[in-house]
This record gives structure tokens, C-alpha cells and sequence, in this order.
């Protein structure tokens, strides 16, 4: 029996690939593939982080609605910014592409262009769902006694390199952005480099920094004990978090930045296969515990799949490019 | 008077019949899980984690930290049964749980293990209650320099761990740090020491993987080899005149559980640290201050309970950032934090204020978890000493099995199965040319907290050193860390001047 159960499976699959190639509508292969084992899920973060807490809880969507027949493993794999992470991804490309799936960030862009000798390119990924957009605000401590925009750029000019900022990892979002405030406001502030969001908040709460642009996740309970206050936000309207926190665009200077929370599959998925996963993650994007979530922390971004979410991160590539080679890093 | 209510309807939510069972539960799912190597209590509350969502969250939590508390009392297990740290935290409990066990001691360390994991618990929680918010603010103001100064302490406290040969433990140590540096640079954002550009090193080297190839593999070599394969272990017994005798041997130790205990809470209650230093560093300072401290390494009964004590203390400390200030102390508590914001809680300073139901029931719930822990791991004794009680020819393979599994385990990767056993014999090479090891894992433990907040303090101070001495918190702890330093070699000078005089 046993070794007519494989015809059998790909006869069935060819079935079903017939089936979707000639209803060509894109609900047209849904609930026909389904994962023959435990689904690898890929965190290109380390235990602890936004990426993971966000993994996590899409995991924990699916087996509380019991919405996927095999489990789905979280592994972490953060190493060289995720580079292990992607190259991981790639090579199960060529062995079982239908079976691995990642939980991905900014560093999705910035990490192949920087580290060349990987060989990965995203546009061969398959693109499954961005579940979110995470936003970026400036945050100054209260004791500091800064109120505004404009206090901020007075400030920190006049303490010109003495002024810290604090943030995560070198050449990654948070020095993005705040070459950005130095190039906009004529700044020289110093930026120091921290393993992890929560750790550069907390450098802020604490006073070794003088100034962070965390998530809003990564701040609030700062800011809900009245340690911390968010000074402008990287949004292009006002966040609903922070009513009164002016955008950057108010002020003049027009930057808008979000951190995608997007899931990726293997190169070479099949059709089927993406769109199972596809199916699955909107289902979760839908559930009300993921829109609570959203919700709460302040989290932009509507669902998008296919070829949108792949205009996307082509689009997000090319712009990450720019300000990778303006900062002389490419 | 407020915190005594609070604690009462604290006890009264964790002895709710439903809450007692999951503590029961998740202690014993814990000591289980601490004692296979590489499965510590981050893998545990990782997997388990999606399945409190059946539960309240006050419940949830209590099964966590209960599966957390269980899992630093079992990682001594096998620490000392076999060799193999059975998680990060119980590394330190292999330098003298292991020989004592070797000694025919076993159940005499087990015991130790057990009472010093209940007494560090016990001192931390009580400290957890009385100072919880006050202490969220020490932490808070402990910055890079701080962070290093601490570093450089434990560093001290160990110049003597490895005998009196201070070249190879300085050898030894820069091993460490040498592998410690493997990975990521996230100062430069530069990847580092990439060897032949094998991916794998891109996550760094797991400490456990090092740790696990030269306890468990490299000691296995090692007793092969001295044995000839006619190992017959050692006879291990258990009575309960025995367990009267071993007790009051303890209570000679009570001033080495103090001081694990309580160095073990502020160790954890800092961001940067956890159980993992706080009980490489109490081992340290129980060397340092002990009256024989040749006997360490050899069977050295404080040598079990320090880091014992400590690491529970910590697990505890490392809670009380993840509530007051919500930053994680440990990786375990990372998770815990990941929990609750899917429960719905905002871990911070107003938790304590919103949640006092949370807060209070999950407080009250350590003392319980507390409790059983010692209560079953005690009388788990027996089934462990039955396991040392195998022919060596079994136990061998057995400890071989468990090995691969634990490298393999952290990190799902082959990469470091392969690493581990090249450390395994490495780690023989070493012991058969008399270098000390214990040194190389202190590096690779520490190596990657010391050095970034080294080059962030730097990069503050803009390069200027003195920042170690002038900030308040970080200067005295600077200044007893050179002293300790310099004191060992100053004395060894002394003694060869006396020598050659």
C-alpha cells in the first residue's frame, strides 16, 4: 500500500493543479492543498523581539481556531540581520519549498544588498501576506523638559555630538531615520547602536540616551508612567495612539517610514501552496484578535498578497537602496 | 501593611484548585525540561506558551513561571548525574556537583542542589515582594558603563577558577572570548570571524554548544580514556539517615546560599544579565570567599550551592524588569513578556497599579511553585540515583544521545551539532593538556554583554576610560573588580618572590 500512496498524492496534485489552471479565478485551488507535515515557521528575529511577539501570536491565532491541519514550528533565526534566515529560506527552496514560511522585516531589503556573497534575491520569494505596517516616532524623555519639534532640534543642536540617539543596530531602520533628522534639521547627533527595541527604550527611560525612535510598542509603557513622550511620528497622518503628536509632514519635513510585517515563502512555492498560506494568513489578518492587536499598538498597513504585496517590496527595495547609498554603505 | 493584603489575596488566587494544578503541572513539566540538556526553560515556555490560551491569563502565567521555576531546578540534575549542563543556567553546578557525584556523593549534591534552589528562591521572592518597584528604577539606571563594570567583576571573581596557573587561564579565557565574538557585530552591522563563510556562524556560537562538547562529550572522552571503558560508577545510595546527615552538613553552607541568593536577585534583575552569569558569578565569589577554595572544582559542597541558590534567586529577579518596566531579564522572560502582551496586558509600571489580581496571584504563585519544586524534586532523588547506578557502557552512549540532542535542539541547526562534537574534542585536548575550561565558558557567556556595552560606553564617552570610575554606580564596582584582579597576582609575585628568595 504504501508505495502506491505516492502516485496516488501526485496524481491528486495534478488534479489539482488542472483544476486551478482552468478555473483561473484566484480562490481557485483554495482547500484543495493542504501541508503534508508541520509547516516550518521562520523568524528572521531573535526570542523576545517585535518580529517574534508578532509570529507568535499569529501561530497562536492558528491553533487557537485550529485553522491549519499540521502545526506550524517557530524557529528563530536571526543571525547576520537574517541573513541566515534568507539563505535558509532559499536552499529550502530547492528541497521543499512547500512547507516553508517566514515571518520578515525591514531587513528583508537592507540584507541582501549589504552582504552580496549570500546570493539572495526576494524577487524570487513568494510573496503570502503583509500583515502590518509598524509605525516610527521621535521620543525624548520627560525630565528632559522638551516639549516639541522645535525645542528637540534646539536642543540637539546645541549639545551637537553630545547628543545620543539611541537605536537598533548599525545601518538598519533606526539609523535610517535619524540620518535623515540630522541631514532635515542640521544635527550631528551620535548614534549608539543596541541589540533589540526594548533594550533601546529602556536606554531612554533610564537617561543614557537622549533620544530613540522606537515603535510604539516598544515605548509605551514608558510613556503610559509618564517616563517618555513622542515628539513627532513617521506617519502621514496623526496615529490614533497619539492624538496630539504632530507627523513629521506637519512640520515640514516629509518622511514617512513603516516597518512591514509581512510572511514570505520559499522560492519556487507552488501555486496551490501559496495559496493555502495566503487563505490562512488573511483569515488571521480577519480574526479579531489580530485587528485588537493592530489595534493597540498602532499598527498601519492593509493585507496584501500576490503580485501587490511583490510591487511592494520592490518598490520598498529600491527606496532602501537610496538611502543605503546616500549613507555610504552600499 | 498594603503589600501583606495584597500578598494574602495573592495566595488566595494561586491556591485556586485550578491554579494549584497547573503549578504542580508546570514544575514538574519544568524539571523535566531542565534536566535534558539543551532544553532550558526559554524552549519550554516556548512551546508551551500557545497552549495557555485555554486558561485566564493570571492562570497562564502561573503555569509559565511554574514550568520556568521547575526548569532551574532540574537543570542541576543532570548537571550533576551526568555531566552535561542541562541548561544554560546550571553550568556553574557541573564544576562541583559532577565531582561529588563521581565521589559517590550524589545524593549529597542533589540535595544541595534542591535545598540552595528552594532557599535562593525563597530569599528572592520575599525580596521580590518588599522592593519590587523600587528596585525597577535601580534597574533602569544601570547603563553601559554600569553593565560593563559588573562584567569586569565577574571576570574577576574568576582569575582564580582555574588553578594556579594564571598564563592558561588567561589562555583559556580569551578562547572564549575569541568565540564569543563569532556572529554579527552589531556595532559595525558587520558580520564577524565567518569561518570559510559557513553560514551557520552568523548566529554566533551558541554557548550552549560549547558548553555541552566540553562537559558532555569532551568528560565522556576524557573517563574513557582514564577508565579504559572498566568505569564501574561509583555506588550511590540513598537513605533517609543519609538525607538527615547530608542536611545538617548544609546547614554549614547557609552563608554561601545567602550570598548566591541575593546576588543571584540583583544580577537578575538587571536587563542585560540573567541566571547565567548570576550563577557564574556567585560560583566566583563562593570560591573567592570560601577558606578552602582549593577544594573547588573537586567536590566542594558550596561550590553547589552558590550557583544553585543564584540562578533561582535570579529567575526570579529577572521577573520583576519584565513586570515594573517591561524589559525582559533573561530570554525567558522575553517570552513571558511576548505572552502577555497577547493577553492583553501592557507590561510596565502600570501593571502593578491596573493589575493587582495578575501581579499578586502570580507573586503568591512562586512561593507554591517554590515549594513543590523542592518537595518533588526531592523525591525524584531515588529515580535519579538509580540512573548513576548504569554501567558506564550504557550511561556513555546515553550521555553521547543527550548531547547531540542539546546541541541540537536551541538552534535546529546541524551546523552546531558538527561544532559541538569538534568542541567536545577540544575540550579533551585541553583537559589532557591541563588547561582549565571553566574559564573559555565564562568568555562566551559574558563575552557578548561585556563587549558591546563596552564599546557603547566608549562611543558615549567618546572614548574616554574614565567613564568606569566616575559614574556612581559603575565607579565602585570598578574599583572591587581591579582590586580582585590585581589581588591573585599580586599574591602569586609575592609567593615567587618568597620562592626564589
Amino acid at each position: 500500500m504504501r508505495h502506491l500512496e505516492k502516485p496516488l498524492l501526485s496524481l491528486a496534485g495534478a488534479v489539482v493543479l488542472a483544476a486551478s489552471l482552468t478555473v483561473a479565478a484566484p480562490d481557485g485551488a483554495r482547500a484543495e492543498w493542504e501541508p503534508k507535515k508541520p509547516v516550518e515557521f521562520v523568524i528572521m528575529a531573535g526570542k523576545g523581539g517585535g518580529a517574534d511577539k508578532m509570529a507568535r501570536l499569529m501561530q497562536t491565532v492558528i491553533e487557537k481556531h485550529n485553522w491549519s491541519s499540521k502545526p506550524l514550528t517557530p524557529i528563530n533565526k536571526p543571525g547576520g540581520s537574517g541573513a541566515e534566515a534568507l539563505v535558509h529560506l532559499k536552499s529550502k527552496g530547492q528541497s521543499d519549498p512547500d512547507h516553508t514560511i517566514m515571518v520578515t522585516l525591514n531587513s528583508f531589503y537592507t540584507t541582501p544588498m549589504r552582504q552580496k556573497k549570500l546570493e539572495v534575491d526576494i524577487a524570487t520569494f513568494t510573496p503570502i501576506a503583509r500583515m502590518a505596517e509598524d509605525t516610527f516616532l521621535l521620543w525624548v524623555h520627560k525630565d528632559s523638559g522638551i516639549g516639541s519639534l522645535d525645542d528637540f532640534v534646539k536642543a540637539a543642536k546645541a549639545a551637537g555630538n553630545g547628543w545620543v540617539m539611541a537605536g537598533t543596530g548599525k545601518l538598519q531602520e533606526d539609523q535610517l531615520l535619524t540620518d535623515f533628522l540630522n541631514a532635515s534639521y542640521g544635527l550631528d547627533m551620535k548614534y549608539v547602536p543596541y541589540k533589540g527595541g526594548g533594550k533601546v527604550a529602556k536606554q531612554l527611560a533610564g537617561q543614557h540616551a537622549n533620544s530613540t525612535v522606537n515603535n510604539p510598542s516598544e515605548q509605551e509603557g514608558f510613556f503610559a508612567a509618564g517616563k517618555t513622550v513622542p515628539l513627532a511620528a513617521f506617519t502621514p497622518d496623526r496615529l490614533e495612539l497619539f492624538p496630539d503628536t504632530p507627523t513629521f509632514r506637519e512640520a515640514g519635513a516629509d518622511m514617512v517610514y513603516f516597518m512591514q510585517r509581512s510572511v514570505v515563502g520559499a522560492p519556487g512555492m507552488s501555486d496551490e501552496a501559496s495559496a493555502y498560506y495566503r487563505d490562512l494568513f488573511k483569515k488571521v489578518y480577519d480574526s479579531e484578535e489580530w485587528q485588537a492587536y493592530r489595534k493597540k499598538k498602532s499598527l498601519r498597513g492593509a493585507f496584501l498578497s500576490g503580485k501587490e504585496l511583490m510591487d511592494y517590496w520592490m518598490a520598498e527595495r529600491e527606496i532602501h537602496r537610496q538611502m543605503l547609498e546616500k549613507m555610504g554603505a552600499l | 501593611m498594603e503589600i501583606l493584603t495584597l500578598l494574602l489575596d495573592g495566595f488566595a488566587t494561586a491556591f485556586a484548585p485550578i491554579n494549584l494544578v497547573l503549578v504542580i503541572a508546570g514544575v514538574s513539566i519544568g524539571l523535566f525540561i531542565g534536566a535534558m540538556p539543551g532544553l532550558g526553560s526559554v524552549n519550554g515556555v516556548a512551546i508551551l506558551l500557545p497552549m495557555t490560551f485555554l486558561v485566564p491569563p493570571t492562570s497562564a502565567i502561573i503555569f509559565l513561571a511554574a514550568i520556568y521555576y521547575g526548569a532551574m531546578y532540574g537543570g542541576a540534575i543532570s548537571s550533576i548525574m551526568l555531566g552535561i549542563p542541562g541548561a544554560s543556567t546550571a553550568v556553574a553546578t557541573t564544576f562541583d556537583g559532577r565531582p561529588l557525584a563521581l565521589g559517590g556523593k550524589a545524593d549529597k549534591a542533589l540535595i544541595a542542589a534542591a535545598v540552595a534552589s528552594f532557599f535562593g528562591g525563597t530569599i528572592s521572592i520575599v525580596l521580590f515582594t518588599a522592593f519590587a518597584p523600587p528596585l525597577a528604577d535601580i534597574a533602569l539606571d544601570f547603563g553601559d558603563p554600569e553593565i560593563f563594570a559588573l562584567m569586569l567583576l565577574a571576570f574577576a571573581t574568576f582569575v582564580g577558577l582555574g588553578g594556579e596557573d594564571i598564563p592558561k587561564t588567561i589562555f583559556s579565557i580569551c578562547i572564549g572570548l575569541v568565540f564569543s565574538a563569532v556572529g554579527l557585530d552589531i556595532m559595525s552591522g558587520e558580520p564577524r570571524l565567518i569561518f570559510f563563510d559557513i553560514v551557520g556562524f552568523m548566529h554566533g556560537i551558541n554557548f550552549l554548544v560549547l558548553a555541552i562538547g566540553i562537559y558532555g562529550i569532551g568528560e565522556m572522552l576524557w573517563t574513557i580514556e582514564v577508565n579504559r571503558g572498566q568505569t564501574t560508577m561509583s555506588k550511590a545510595v540513598i537513605s533517609v539517615d543519609r538525607i538527615a546527615r547530608n542536611l545538617k552538613d548544609l546547614l554549614g553552607a547557609w552563608k554561601t546560599g545567602v550570598m548566591g541568593s541575593v546576588l543571584g536577585f540583583f544580577v537578575g534583575i538587571l536587563p542585560a544579565a540573567g541566571a547565567t552569569p548570576g550563577s557564574l558569578m556567585a560560583y566566583g565569589v563562593a570560591k573567592l570567599t570560601s577558606r578552602e577554595p582549593e577544594q573547588f572544582g573537586h567536590g566542594h559542597i558550596a561550590g553547589v550551592v552558590a550557583p544553585e541558590a543564584a540562578n533561582n534567586a535570579a529567575s526570579t529577579g529577572s521577573m520583576l524588569p519584565m513586570l515594573t518596566i517591561g524589559i525582559p531579564g533573561s530570554p525567558t522572560t522575553a517570552i513571558l513578556l511576548g505572552g502577555m502582551v497577547i493577553w492583553g496586558l501592557v507590561p510596565g509600571p502600570m501593571l502593578f497599579v491596573e493589575e493587582t489580581e495578575f501581579v499578586w496571584g502570580l507573586i503568591a504563585s512562586l512561593y507554591a511553585a517554590n515549594l513543590f519544586a523542592v518537595l518533588i524534586n526531592i523525591l525524584c532523588i531515588p529515580v535519579f540515583l538509580w540512573m548513576l547506578r548504569m554501567p558506564f557502557t550504557i550511561l556513555a552512549p546515553l550521555i553521547f544521545v543527550l548531547s547531540l540532542v542539546g546541541g541540537f535542539a536551541p538552534t535546529q541547526d546541524m551546523h552546531d551539532v558538527w561544532l559541538m562534537l569538534i568542541f567536545g574534542i577540544g575540550g579533551y585536548l585541553l583537559r589532557k593538556l591541563d588547561y582549565p575550561v571553566a574559564p573559555a565558558v565564562l568568555a562566551i557567556v559574558l563575552g557578548p554583554i561585556a563587549e558591546p556595552a563596552l564599546r557603547q560606553s566608549l562611543l558615549i564617552s567618546n572614548g574616554d576610560m574614565t567613564v568606569f570610575l566616575t559614574r556612581p554606580i559603575a565607579g565602585p564596582i570598578t574599583a572591587i573588580a581591579l582590586v580582585l584582579l590585581f589581588l591573585p597576582l599580586a599574591r602569586l609575585i609575592v609567593n615567587r618572590l618568597k620562592r626564589s628568595g
